[in-house]
């Protein structure tokens, strides 16, 4: 084929490699996914739109996308904190954090979710603390929260801590010996520099948490209206055999998805245009 | 030191303290409450809850899925780092960034897809059933839904990798009459084996502990499509939490497992890296 006419190389095995990776993305991956999109157009627009606003079907998109942004927000804030805590300081036993720190990848979902419920169920070691003061986070949206950050604090760890360990010390000294206080390198030099960092961490700690259902189904108490995410709507119209149904509310969701991959990889390649030299972690 | 390059002593151990005090209370609480609550009626009924015969099953199921899943997406892993880190075409970056896709994709509509395809009212459905092939609420539809799950994790970590390793090796090789599978045993492979034994652990991990796009296909026969995660669920739902806990207890220690496996690879790159940097600078 023309079109995927290649550099010379003398290295074997271009057309079976590339053979193989695009069959197997495309018949495990790509055309799975599309069948989403043909089923739901299959209701017409009509249907789908009606489908897709129904009051309960918005009260799961509302309460998804405003839980995993909040929780996405607390993961900037602490994961930063955190970030900053393991590439600048040392103190006893930080190897162990620093490993920790990946547990919401390493853990079943499940595992998390029952774990989060019984600690902040009204008996549980926290909610016995909070459910005097009248905070109610388990079966309740707060509770969905909870869950989403325990699954969003590694995104931005992860993305802000090497860049952390990457700045070069020279330049904090050279502000440093210019007069600059501690708050001005920290508001302009560390700040600037970790920013993009912020955000990747942050769409990639929202992208995940739009769509996660396994640490969320326990502690939300799934209540329609009020404590239902999307992704439980989808399995409930599913075990209801309404297959068109589910397929639209999860084309929205879908759609969410590809403009938040759309949005990391374009951040991605300006970080790349802007600073060619450096390798990609 | 000067002021400005460093926090006064207070401002830094607020900061650890902050940092650990929510580490322990997101990280370090679940833990603790996962071995408490499969411990509180007891050894025995420990060791009872994870020779139930269900639970057996269960295990036996979780490791039939990544027995399958892990291989297909370390061989699709390699290829894919094959063709796009030693070639240039066209497409490559939309190529790399469709890899990710199974990462943005809610579990449940990754489970989903399978049912729009095979299940009984699905497009393949009615040609299935006649042909007396079971997909969705059977193990084939697990293991679909695994696989797709994890089809990005051995191909993110040897895309980088490959990357940085360029091709003057293996075209050293093939130069010297060695043919393609010689280049690729004994060049690439040794060259990429700790990034490929990392990508296969956090692959594993995924593919043990996956539960909402399982969840979707399993129909929750139990003894027969019920994976661990799922198990864990339906003991949670009827109360029998000791038990849950127990069977949560086994997947936190493939958890704990997984992240000391990542961190020893991680340790021994770090290492690698600074001895080579010790031998440039002796140089």
């Amino acid at each position: 084929m023309r079109l995927l006419r290649r550099r010379a190389s003398v290295l074997p095995g271009f057309g079976l490699a590339l053979g193989f990776t695009v069959s197997y993305l495309g018949l495990l991956v790509l055309i799975p996914l599309a069948t989403i999109f043909v089923k739901s157009a299959a209701l017409g627009w009509g249907d789908l739109w009606k489908t897709v606003t129904t009051p309960r079907v918005l009260a799961s998109y509302r309460l998804s996308l405003s839980a995993s942004l909040l929780a996405a927000v607390v993961s900037v804030v602490f994961g930063s904190i955190v970030a900053w805590v393991l590439a600048r300081y040392t103190f006893p036993g930080k190897r162990v954090v620093d490993a920790l720190i990946d547990l919401p990848f390493a853990l079943p979902t499940a595992v998390a979710g029952i774990a989060l419920t019984t600690l902040y169920a009204p008996t549980g070691w926290i909610g016995r603390v909070l459910a005097p003061l009248g905070i109610k986070v388990a079966f309740a949206p707060l509770g969905v929260v909870v869950a989403l950050t325990f699954i969003g604090l590694p995104f931005v760890v992860r993305t802000v801590q090497p860049v952390l360990e990457d700045l070069e010390p020279e330049v904090e000294e050279a502000a440093a010996s210019l007069g600059a206080s501690r708050w001005d390198v920290l508001r302009r030099i560390l700040f600037p520099a970790i920013r993009p960092a912020l955000t990747t961490g942050f769409t990639l700690a929202f992208a995940r948490a739009v769509g996660e259902y396994g640490s969320v189904v326990f502690i939300s108490g799934n209540l329609p209206m009020r404590t239902e995410i999307a992704p439980l709507l989808i399995m409930t119209k599913l075990e209801q055999f309404d297959y068109a149904g589910a397929a639209a509310i999860a084309a929205v969701l879908l759609l969410i998805s590809f403009v938040l991959l759309l949005a990391i990889n374009l951040q991605a390649s300006a970080r790349r245009r802007a600073a060619p030299a450096t390798h990609p972690a | 030191m000067s002021r400005a390059t460093t926090e006064p002593p207070f401002v830094r151990w607020l900061l650890i303290a902050t940092a650990l005090g929510f580490l322990g209370l997101f990280l370090v609480l679940p833990l603790a409450v996962v071995l408490s609550g499969a411990l509180s009626k007891g050894l025995a009924a420990y060791a009872a809850a994870l020779h139930d015969p269900d639970t057996l099953a269960a295990i036996r199921l979780t490791l039939l899925t990544a027995a399958i899943a892990v291989p297909l997406n370390v061989l699709f892993g390699v290829a894919a780092a094959w063709s796009i880190a030693k070639f240039s075409f066209p497409g490559k970056q939309t190529l790399i960034a469709l890899i990710d896709v199974p990462f943005t994709v809610s579990p449940v509509i990754a489970g989903m897809v399978f049912v729009l395809l095979f299940g009984a009212q699905g497009w393949f459905g009615p040609w299935l059933t006649e042909h007396g092939i079971r997909i969705i609420f059977a193990v084939p539809g697990i293991v679909l839904a695994t696989v797709f799950v994890t089809v990005p994790f051995v191909a993110r970590e040897l895309i980088p990798l490959m990357q940085e390793q360029g091709t003057e090796e293996e075209a050293a090789a093939v130069v010297l009459g060695a043919s393609g599978w010689q280049t690729f045993w004994r060049i690439t492979l040794p060259n990429i084996k700790w990034g490929l034994l990392y990508g296969v652990i956090v692959c594993n991990a995924r593919a043990m502990g996956e539960f909402g796009a399982v969840a979707v296909v399993s129909g929750h026969i139990r003894g027969v499509t019920n994976t661990l995660p799922l198990h864990v669920e339906i003991l949670y739902n009827e109360y029998h939490l000791a038990a849950a806990f127990a069977v949560a207890s086994l997947l936190s220690l493939l958890g704990i497992a997984t992240l000391i496996g990542k961190k020893a690879v991680e340790w021994r790159e770090e290492r690698r890296r600074e001895s080579t940097a010790q031998v440039e600078a002796a140089a």
